[in-house]
């Protein structure tokens, strides 16, 4: 299903710009940053999970002749009178500790392991708390409070009482009563999953110099440098013009490093030692405190017809936020019952505060436990209504003009082609087979997933070599190939190769406003941005070849091949090259910069097709085949297209499988390491069948839908549905680990 | 503060000396002492493989070996793999030709990993790649294309040596 217009460059899979400096170490991330003079920074963390502070004394610490500075929550100007559910805290903590790992204090010294030395020479004492851990317990009237401060929004309405509970919403149309009278069939079914980790391989990183006039600058690992410059310019009270933030080379991110962790630290360290600070986090300290995401309880009540024709759909979702508001819960609310048509439809969203770090986005933030619920609970029925889990969903799928179950009304979108594609593909009519091992039982399972993409604020700027080549600056972090897929879009509208343009990613006082990279939004946004900007290029080199061919530049034509003609002179013919060539001497430079906040992001729906064996002895769950199907919308680079439904399968395995954060009675993390959080390895997984459909976004120039995140979406639920279909039990929790399996097995 | 000792070894080819703490890991010796940040802390732990080195003939994750344990040794790193005269090695090139890197902190572990492996077994299995490659993680790519991209290697530089 390709595209209906034909491209020259978008849609081939040209090597990219930053390939050979990432093949050979060249290339220059966070932690290879060095200045001269460095100082380096460490950051002492609560030992306990919820605990009150009572006093810090640095002194000790402070005399320490390798340390240059100490900081501690009072010394960060931004958060002095904010209430103690304020997020500022969770930079460096206030009144109290709220989780394990929590910053109290950071020490800035003449090398890190002396950092960490003077890190023991800090005396904290803490008022020792209990801790609240888990979603539900939280939610209870009678709960330990994190913060008293925080009240209750519920259902548009500010509560008079403290509660952990943030906030309380509802999407609700349609009658639940009537819906659920005209079903044959009703089930309600309960699910939790663990917090998982993004697990992006580079820990966080930050380097600051604040020089003697004030000037900050920052150079970190981040898929928000603009928003990395607010957030230094909130907390650490600088005006944001000051703040220059230099977005290094980036190790994974997958929504981890949208927010700052260190950033403000580094700044204060160096504002107070007159020195450049660096900061790197070990992995422990990536594990305890960054932004993980939700783990969260899932309520499903769904009915249907006999024909298998849903008729009402009740889901209630509570998300622990971590220690400060702001789960993802109101997205995954958007995405839980998004691929099916509903009339009668109500959910409940519940955001929770507990003694764990805060929670930042992961990929598709919330929609994969949510989907866990929905989607289990879909093949449950089309189970009892003996309808096959494809047709069960076709029967059912959105489509354009449909309205969301949340609202909004769909575009063209490509649920069902994804759907299609999935039940006349080869994997579904692949027979299963049977093994060897008696004990080992196979189960093929199914599961689609919605996510909405975004787009947002974007610049970029093109300047004309002498030698006909264009250099591209663009404003979105390149975390996974995307600078590629620029210097393409710029190519197709010039009739020039990739390799012809030269793209980078410019720093914040280099090029205009942009907004992260994250919500599947940057070959949207930046695309946009960069087609713009390429064909005011094009403009501008039909001006120039008319003013050298010496006829009106309605005459001049400018052919795929990058080369000019004017209607009249027919014998004279000139080059993007020759233009670029005389452009000094033609009117000065040829530049030109673009900045949009484009709308118009097209939804992505995928289905995941899995085959499991689970051994029935020992609980344990292999892979034996996965097939992740998308509606991509138009793969402009599609190695790299393919490569994000395969990454995103990938940690949606882990996800299923093994990954949890595992804390103990006290609430202490007890598996902070890759050894003991373990994400897949390549013994773990098979090969991953990526099938690009492609109904390109009517919204977009070159149809481009995001892909990122939907990908992850899918996994958990369909590997649930697959166990389910080996052993004949129902998945309700996630990690489905050897030990739930058996639990489950021998129920 | 044990007292700092002069370490005599061989990067690349190359007769280097450091002056370093005993505490100091082999990946802080290259990284923060040779200033050869190709090598990667993922982990500091020995569990992700993103700072694979070869040690005398040996893979090992630098962010574990001593520095002072590299006396007189031969390690080769990322920066070893490719040469002027000679370009991009075909691991190198096959890992860009496949896609089978995004974010690229974990490729250079990665090349270094598969380097070893090629090298002890030029016509290695897709299980053999996996079962070699499975001390360095890869959060991004899934490993599918990874694993293509070594099997391509060996393919190719098989049919050169053959």
């Amino acid at each position: 299903m390709a595209s209906d217009k034909k491209y020259r460059v978008l849609g081939t899979r040209p090597i990219r710009h930053d390939g050979v400096d990432k093949v050979t170490g060249d290339a220059r991330y966070g932690a290879d940053v060095h200045l001269p003079g460095m100082l380096h920074g460490k950051v002492l963390r609560s030992p306990h999970a919820h605990a009150r502070i009572v006093s810090i004394d640095t002194s000790k610490a402070e005399a320490h002749p390798a340390v240059r500075a100490v900081i501690t929550g009072a010394d960060l100007p931004g958060a002095s009178e904010k209430p103690s559910h304020e997020p500022i805290h969770n930079i460096l903590a206030g009144a109290k500790a709220l989780y394990h790992g929590h910053p109290i204090a950071a020490v800035a010294a003449t090398n890190v392991h002396d950092a960490e030395e003077a890190l023991d020479l800090i005396d904290v004492e803490y008022d020792v708390l209990d801790p609240v851990m888990d979603v539900r317990e939280a939610m209870k009237e009678d709960a330990t409070l994190l913060h008293d401060s925080l009240r209750t929004s519920g259902l548009g309405e500010a509560s008079d009482e403290p509660s952990n509970i943030s906030q309380h919403f509802r999407h609700q149309h349609g009658d639940l009563d009537v819906g659920f009278a005209a079903a044959d069939y009703v089930i309600e079914r309960e699910f939790t999953t663990a917090m998982v980790h993004q697990g992006y391989i580079e820990p966080q990183n930050a380097t600051a110099h604040v020089t003697p006039d004030g000037r900050v600058t920052v150079w970190c690992s981040t898929q928000a440098a603009f928003g990395v410059r607010e957030e230094v310019s909130d907390m650490c009270d600088i005006p944001l013009s000051n703040i220059k933030v230099v977005p290094m080379e980036i190790g994974g991110g997958f929504g981890g490093k949208l927010f700052v962790v260190l950033e403000p630290l580094a700044v204060c360290l160096s504002a107070k030692s007159g020195k450049p600070v660096k900061m790197t986090m070990t992995r422990a300290e990536v594990l305890q405190a960054t932004g993980p995401t939700s783990g969260s309880h899932v309520k499903v009540r769904m009915g249907c017809k006999t024909s298998g024709k849903i008729t009402a759909a009740d889901v209630t979702l509570a998300y622990e936020a971590g220690a400060y508001a702001g789960s993802p819960v109101s997205m995954a609310a958007m995405c839980v019952l998004a691929p099916y048509l509903l009339e009668h439809v109500r959910i409940d969203g519940y955001d929770v505060v507990v003694n764990r770090p805060k929670a930042g986005a992961y990929r598709a933030p919330g929609a994969t436990n949510a989907a866990f619920g929905s989607e289990s609970v879909i093949d449950e029925l089309a189970k009892m209504c003996g309808i096959d889990g494809v047709e069960f969903r076709l029967l059912n799928a959105v489509k354009e003009g449909d309205r969301r179950a949340d609202g909004p009304v769909f575009a063209r979108i490509g649920f069902i082609e994804t759907l299609e594609a999935a039940r006349d593909g080869e994997h579904w009519n692949t027979p299963l087979g049977e093994s060897e091992d008696s004990s080992v039982k196979r189960g093929r399972g199914i599961a689609s997933g919605f996510w909405f993409n975004i787009a947002g604020n974007a610049s970029a700027t093109l300047s004309v070599t002498a030698d006909g080549n264009v250099t591209l600056v663009e404003g979105s972090v390149d975390i996974g190939g995307s600078r590629t897929t620029m210097a393409m879009i710029v190519a197709e509208v010039l009739g020039l190769e990739a390799e012809d343009v030269h793209p980078i990613v410019g720093d914040t006082d280099a090029i205009g406003y942009t907004d992260f990279t994250g919500g599947s939004s940057t070959t949207h946004k930046m695309g946009w941005v960069c087609h713009e900007a390429a064909l005011a290029i094009k403009a501008e080199v039909v001006e120039r070849a008319a003013k050298m061919l010496e006829v009106d530049a309605s005459e001049v034509t400018y052919h795929d091949d990058a080369t000019l003609t004017a209607s009249s002179k027919p014998d004279e013919k000139l080059t993007f090259a020759d233009v670029a060539a005389a452009a000094n001497g033609t009117g000065g430079p040829i530049t030109a910069e673009h900045s949009k906040n484009s709308g118009g992001a097209g939804p992505g729906f995928g289905t995941h097709v899995v085959d499991v064996e689970v051994d029935i002895e020992t609980g344990k769950v292999s892979i034996l085949r996965f097939t992740a199907i998308q509606d991509v919308g138009h793969a402009l680079h599609p190695s790299y297209v393919e490569g994000q439904l395969q990454g995103g399968a990938v940690q949606g395995i882990g996800w299923a499988l093994n990954e949890e954060y595992f804390y103990d009675e006290k609430g202490l993390l007890a598996n902070a390491s890759y050894l003991d959080y373990r994400v897949p390895t390549t013994l773990d997984v098979p090969m991953v069948d990526a099938v690009l459909v492609e109904v390109p976004n009517p919204n977009h120039p070159y149809g481009v839908r995001g892909v990122g995140e939907t990908p992850i979406i899918p996994p958990v639920a369909a590997i649930g549905n697959a166990v389910a279909a080996a052993t004949g039990k129902r998945m309700y929790h996630t990690p489905m680990n050897p030990a739930y399996v058996m639990t489950r097995v021998l129920s | 503060m044990a007292k700092k000792r002069i370490i005599s070894f061989t990067v690349n080819g190359e007769a280097v000396e450091v002056l370093a703490e005993p505490r100091e890991s082999l990946l802080e010796v290259l990284r923060d002492h040779l200033r050869m940040t190709g090598s990667k802390e993922g982990c500091n732990n020995g569990n992700c493989g993103a700072c694979t080195v070869i040690l005398d003939g040996r893979v090992v994750n630098a962010c574990i070996v001593l520095g002072v344990e590299c006396e007189g040794s031969e390690v080769t790193t990322i920066e070893g793999i490719a040469s002027a005269e000679t370009g991009l090695h075909t691991i190198q090139t096959k890992y860009l030709e496949h896609a089978a890197l995004q974010c690229g902190v974990c490729t250079p572990g990665f090349i270094v990993a598969t380097k070893a492996l090629l090298d002890a077994n030029p016509n290695p299995t897709e299980h053999e790649v996996r079962e070699r490659l499975a001390g360095n993680l890869c959060r991004c790519t899934g490993y599918d294309k990874i694993v293509r991209a070594v099997l391509d290697t060996a393919e190719t530089m098989r049919g050169e040596a053959g």
